[in-house]
């Protein structure tokens, strides 16, 4: 791969998406796009470039873009931030709330394993939140992804990673290689394609925002404005819930870490001290 | 040391599990069907067991049922690992006191995301 063809798509990929193509995984570039190119009737990758440097067509620079956004999801990743969201976070929501719903985002979904455990959670914990009612909003920029995440059709492989055995019994029915989530799940989640580098301020507002394992896709600067954009739109008493590995120190004083809540943030330092 | 059982009839499934459970910090033993895998257990309890279903002697299955009924058979954590991969033997894995299933095939990370649900890890 020549020089400038890494340096094309990752042009292509940054000013849409804001995440950084690593120069050092090139080899991703011709694995990623390869099947882009024949979908889209060329044949070469180089000759899909070569299309989008003489037509710069929108169309085809998103498919570009969609294809090398990392995609990297699994059902109850980590496991405990679910169990903070179950046992910490929407008892201390739910007890500030008289009436109306608790509202859940999980930004930058990928392929939907992430709300829909989220989802479980709910279902299972329904009784308690009668009053205060629990929605569940997704998105993610990657067309390919929501509509995966919309159809709740997985893989043996992707049903392994993290879902205990007793959810997979309760809210999944096999057919054929595939495992299908069931309708009442799926139909606890609101989806909406959405680029978190766009101007969030139209999404509405959030009790509690997953967004894990998104921000380290970003440079520096973007990191920043995706967070700071974030706390606008999460509630005064709400939660940011970020991937074990990422942090808001040293980027940003929008967000504060809660104090024995690994990769749970609060808005702003003060409300921090003050939990 | 925590200790795990890998009950299994191909030696090649236990040499690859050996593996994955050595290195997440496990002292593991072996056994080649369910007879051997129970008298293992009422010498030395294990703290894990992954747990091949069709096997000679003793399923896995009927092994599970067993070993639940021994003095001290309810405290091994008991994960399935196993070919069988429809939602029927799923159900009659965790009705038979299994805590958590694994379909064939299998890697380090499937292991490690099944153990640490069940608080192994």
């Amino acid at each position: 791969m020549t020089p400038q063809t890494l340096a094309l798509v990752r042009l292509i990929v940054q000013s849409r998406t804001g995440v950084v193509v690593d120069p050092d995984r090139a080899y991703l570039i011709q694995h990623r796009l390869a099947p882009v190119a024949r979908r889209e009737g060329f044949d070469s990758l180089d000759a899909l470039l070569s299309a989008i440097r003489a037509k710069r067509e929108a169309r085809l620079m998103w498919a570009v873009a969609d294809a090398m956004i990392p995609i990297e999801s699994a059902f109850f990743r980590d496991g405990t931030p679910f169990n903070q969201f179950r046992d910490v976070l929407l008892p201390s929501l739910a007890a500030n709330r008289r009436s109306g719903p608790i509202k859940v985002w999980s930004a930058g979904c990928g392929t939907g394993e992430e709300p829909y455990s989220l989802a479980m959670i709910i279902d299972a914990e329904q009784a308690r939140y009668a009053a205060t009612p629990v929605e569940i909003y997704a998105s993610d920029l990657s067309e390919r992804c929501l509509a995966k995440a919309q159809a709740g059709i997985y893989t043996q492989a992707e049903i392994q990673r993290g879902l205990p055995a007793r959810q997979l019994v309760q809210h999944f029915t096999k057919h054929d290689a595939h495992w299908h989530l069931s309708a009442s799940i799926r139909k606890r989640v609101r989806w909406r394609r959405l680029n978190l580098i766009a101007d969030l301020s139209p999404v509405g507002q959030f009790d509690v925002i997953f967004c894990r394992y998104v921000l380290e896709a970003f440079d520096g600067p973007t990191r920043k404005q995706v967070l700071e954009q974030l706390a606008c739109v999460l509630n005064p008493d709400g939660y940011l819930v970020l991937g074990d590995t990422e942090t808001v120190l040293g980027l940003t004083e929008a967000f504060a870490p809660v104090p024995g809540q690994r990769g749970v943030f609060v808005r702003g330092w003060q409300q921090a001290l003050a939990a | 040391m925590r200790t795990s059982l890998v009950v299994d009839d191909s030696r090649v499934i236990r040499k690859v599990a050996r593996r994955i459970l050595e290195g997440m910090g496990f002292e593991v033993a072996e056994a080649s069907d369910g007879q051997e895998a129970l008298s293992w257990c009422l010498a030395t309890m294990p703290d894990a067991i992954l747990l091949d279903w069709n096997m000679p002697v003793l399923n896995g299955l009927d092994f599970v049922r067993q070993l639940r009924q021994q003095p001290g058979g309810h405290q091994p954590i008991v994960v399935f690992c196993t070919v069988e991969n429809d939602k029927e033997h799923v159900v009659a894995a965790l009705d038979a006191g299994a805590n958590e299933y694994v379909m064939k095939p299998f890697d380090g990370d499937i292991i490690r995301a099944k153990f640490a649900a069940v608080g192994l890890i």
